[in-house]
């Protein structure tokens, strides 16, 4: 079923600004949708619109067809996960999954059938007697979903699912919820404060900057087709400053002939991603600039690479470390960088 | 960012509002006929008569030697109970020794036992008729029915107050700020000072008031060693319980209001250390 | 960490001369007893009947204790209202009132002239001088144990849990019934077992609203106090460790139930 928020504002105090304002955006049923910004973005106040935790001051939130303006929380039929789990500690891992049921009143052996099938499909067949005390974070968050899945739910609320989970747990569980969410083809949407995560994860992207959606759209057209210099930041490239100046948009040491709608002095940024800038030991044809290595920082087979350019811009290039070897780069050396292409904004942007 | 809100902001989370009046309301009355209500009373009672009658009652001679009784026996356990309480801390916070648990427990005792109990322990080691009756007697000393009495049963009473608030201040503390002072070339007792003490100060001062409020306030345990001698063995309790056998109610209300008063300088301090130890 | 030897020995000799000392000194002189005369202090008619009234109207006071404090701990923690900290603030005065004051002031009140009293002598119902004005007073006294015991659990009740069993499909009451109120259980539990254990050796504000009369609204501790009066070493002695032993038990109960409340909360205890 999909999610369709219909220009939803919501204030926490009546005089304060809203934590989401004029909001509208849908999920596709059955696919993942990611709703990613900075904290206080407003992503978390979103997802407790939709699950009835918040009403919305303005606007209209449907469930498929259904507007839930008068839908309590309890038939919203909706499955929340949590950063912090939410496990009932009481309660051991079974009762927690069985919990959704438990309150419907479902028929006792059709429950007892439900919750193996969910401890099994979770990977945690045979702990099911176990208290969430027992078992591990990433063990715990599984639990949670199994819980939330157990209701068969319309839609899948997840707040910053992986977000207390480390590094590598966060990876395997969400492959798995991947595999599952195609399996079951339930309708997900998922709060992240984590862009790498949101990108790779879902088939659409909400980007949220205070309380507002700055872009939506899928994970290619964000990443390629950035609105604004704000979105491309945030997604990771480098924001170089400059104007017009002689027809040409000069930002930095960076210049490419203006387009013919560009007023002379008028505000420039380049927006660089790592792949639009090429690494040399020597200086080649094309737009090649000396550059200084300032930092080098491994991230496993992976490496940052830091440059100051000339002009006291610095940039980052992400490089696999096999490239960084054959270029042999050290700290402090100085190499060319080539630059394929590059987006230019002109003037001031409103996100 | 979602763990940090708590359910008193969450809308979703609370009663509709006329269950919440309701609820708030039955608190309300109860907690004023319970505790506001009686506590009024006793300033009620006090000044039944007026003011003249009330300043009379506090300036009468046995009013005054069980102040400077109850003021004696607070003054000597309190500080005691400071100085072994912090020893005693520091002893459960940084070692593990055989023994522990059943330490903890001992240090406890005292809350779990009946005053009167305690008092009787008192008197059948210090009485007449008691363990070291005899050689107290045949050196004069006088416990029991006396002022070492009412201060030994007072010091019993108090014990597991500083040791309560102050252990788990530094068991959840730990260890490392003392340990950086101690391989800079501190001393224990300077480390002590300069470092432990900062960091536990307003747990101390919430164990001594709480302290200093049951000393003065203790009825059971030292009415058992007390005797009763009137203006000579009566803490202001004690001398409210003889005025008020005697049919003195202002008198006897009097002392009170004064016990009471402390009492609400007792919660306004532990409210005011609460405050400034967040 | 250093210390430890002087910390140890003066600790140790404290706690040996001012809690184990006094403690040895009454079951030496139970020793004096042979064990018939022992038990026949200790079962005497007026013994019993005083076990009776102390134990009921303890327990009664625990009760009531533990369905206000709890009702108190829900409104300070899940409310916001004008007063709160002073309500706060004001569920400790039965740890800060001295006791005997407590009894003076709520036996005026309950006489058959006191403020409350009177309405009550109309309706044909005497709390002072009953067993009800033990009742009245134990519930005084104990009080803020429930309050105090159940407040931080309640305060550290994530409010996702909630949530989450919200939008499962529960009720307020469900949610309450099925996640808060179990999760609470071992503090209330912990709550009432340390207002009743205070309940049962309390004497300061009994003696004044009980009226003290022998077989009738005698509580231990009271009888206590006057076998000592009469001389009666012995057999105060007897009770003394009746009491001792009950104090114990309830002790050794607290313990248990804060291991218990330790697993719920994920908290170690000290």
């Amino acid at each position: 079923m999909s999610v369709r928020v219909e220009r939803v504002t919501k204030r926490y105090s009546a005089a304060g600004t809203p934590a989401v304002a004029n909001v509208s955006f849908e999920a596709k049923a059955g696919a993942i949708t990611s709703i990613i910004g900075p904290s206080g973005a407003g992503k978390s106040t979103i997802l407790r619109l939709v699950a009835g935790l918040e009403l919305p001051d303005e606007g209209r939130v449907f469930i498929g067809e259904q507007d839930t303006s008068n839908v309590t929380i309890q038939s919203r039929g909706v499955g929340l996960v949590f950063q912090n789990y939410a496990l009932f500690q009481n309660m051991t891992v079974r009762d927690n999954i069985a919990f959704g049921l438990t309150v419907r009143k479902r028929d006792k052996a059709e429950i007892d059938a439900r919750v193996e099938k969910l401890l099994s499909l979770v990977q945690l067949a045979g702990k099911g007697n176990r208290f969430p005390r027992e078992l591990s974070g990433g063990q715990r968050q599984r639990v949670a979903f199994a819980r939330a899945l157990a209701i068969d739910p319309k839609v899948l609320l997840l707040d910053e699912p992986f977000g207390a989970l480390d590094a590598r747990v966060r990876i395997e569980l969400r492959e798995w919820l991947e595999g599952v969410q195609k399996e079951m083809g339930v309708t997900t949407l998922l709060v992240t404060h984590d862009q790498e995560e949101a990108l790779e994860i879902s088939e659409h992207v909400v980007l949220m900057f205070d309380g507002r959606v700055a872009q939506a759209g899928s994970p290619g057209d964000l990443y390629d087709r950035p609105l604004s210099p704000e979105i491309a930041a945030f997604l990771g490239a480098s924001v170089l400053q400059g104007s017009v100046k002689n027809g040409q948009a000069q930002a930095g040491s960076f210049s490419v002939s203006a387009t013919g709608t560009a007023v002379e002095g008028e505000k420039v940024r380049a927006v660089l991603r790592s792949e639009d800038l090429k690494l040399t030991r020597s200086a080649t044809d094309g737009e090649v600039r000396a550059a200084f290595v300032r930092r080098l920082k491994v991230v496993g087979g992976r490496v940052k690479v830091s440059l100051d350019l000339p002009h006291g811009e610095s940039v980052s290039v992400d490089l696999p470390r096999s490239e960084v070897d054959a270029l042999a780069l050290a700290e402090g050396e100085q190499v060319f960088v080539d630059v394929s292409s590059a987006r230019i904004f002109y003037g001031e942007f409103d996100i | 960012m979602s763990t940090t809100a708590h359910a008193r902001s969450r809308l979703i989370l609370q009663e509709s509002g006329i269950t919440r009046a309701i609820l708030i309301a039955v608190v309300f009355a109860f907690l004023a006929l319970f505790l506001l209500v009686p506590l009024g009373t006793v300033f009620l009672l006090a000044f039944e008569k007026g003011i003249g009658a009330y300043l009379s009652a506090l300036s009468d001679p046995g009013t005054r030697s069980a102040i400077s009784l109850t003021l004696l026996a607070a003054g000597i356990a309190v500080p005691v109970n400071l100085v072994f309480g912090l020893l005693a801390a520091w002893l459960l916070a940084k070692f593990n020794f055989p023994g522990r648990a059943l330490l903890v427990t001992l240090l406890d005792v005292p809350f779990s036992v009946s005053p009167v109990v305690a008092g009787l322990s008192f008197v059948l080691l210090f009485g007449r008729a008691g363990l070291f009756g005899p050689f107290l007697q045949a050196h004069d000393i006088a416990v029991i029915f006396a002022a070492p009495g009412i201060v030994l049963a007072t010091i019993f009473v108090t014990v597991p107050f500083v040791v309560r608030e102050v252990l788990p201040l530094m068991q959840a503390q730990g260890n490392s700020e003392e340990e950086a002072a101690m391989t800079l070339g501190a001393s224990g007792l300077r480390t002590f000072f300069r470092v432990t003490l900062p960091k536990i100060k307003w747990g101390v001062l919430y164990g001594v008031v709480l302290a200093n409020a049951r000393a003065m306030g203790e009825f059971g345990a030292v009415s058992v060693v007390s005797g009763h001698i009137r203006g000579v063995t009566t803490t202001l309790p004690l001398h409210a319980e003889i005025l008020y056998n005697e049919y003195n109610f202002v008198g006897a209300f009097a002392v009170a209001s004064l016990l009471s008063m402390l009492s609400i300088a007792t919660l306004v301090l532990k409210k005011l250390i609460e405050w400034r130890a967040r | 960490m250093p210390g430890f030897r002087l910390t140890l020995i003066s600790t140790l000799v404290f706690v040996a001369l001012i809690v184990v000392l006094p403690l040895f000194g009454l079951f030496l002189k139970t020793t004096t007893l042979t064990f018939p005369q022992f038990i026949a202090a200790v079962t005497s008619p007026r013994a019993l009947l005083s076990y009776r009234l102390t134990f009921l109207s303890s327990f009664a006071a625990a009760s009531l204790n533990a369905v206000f404090g709890l009702l108190v701990a829900w409104v300070l923690v899940r409310y916001e209202f004008p007063g709160r900290s002073l309500v706060d603030a004001l569920v400790d005065l039965p740890f800060a009132l001295p006791t005997a004051i407590a009894g003076l002031t709520l036996t005026a009140l309950y006489t058959k002239d006191g403020l409350f009293g009177k309405p009550l002598a109309a309706l044909g119902i005497q709390v002072a001088f009953t067993p009800l004005g033990i009742v009245v007073a134990l519930t005084f006294i104990g009080l803020p144990f429930v309050v105090r015991a159940v407040q931080p659990i309640l305060e550290s009740i994530e409010p996702e849990i909630e949530e989450a069993a919200m939008g499962l499909g529960a009720s307020r009451f469900q949610t309450f019934r099925y996640i808060i109120f179990p999760t609470v259980l071992p503090a209330l539990l912990t709550g009432f077992t340390l207002a009743f254990a205070r309940a049962i050796g309390e004497y300061g504000s009994i003696v004044f609203i009980s009226g003290n009369m022998p077989m009738k609204t005698e509580i231990t501790p009271l009888l206590i106090v006057t076998s000592l009066e009469q001389y009666d070493y012995a057999g105060a002695t007897a009770l003394a460790v009746v009491m001792l032993t009950v104090s114990f038990a309830l002790l050794l109960l607290v313990n248990l139930l804060q291991r218990k409340l330790a697993r719920v909360t994920g908290n170690a205890v000290a």
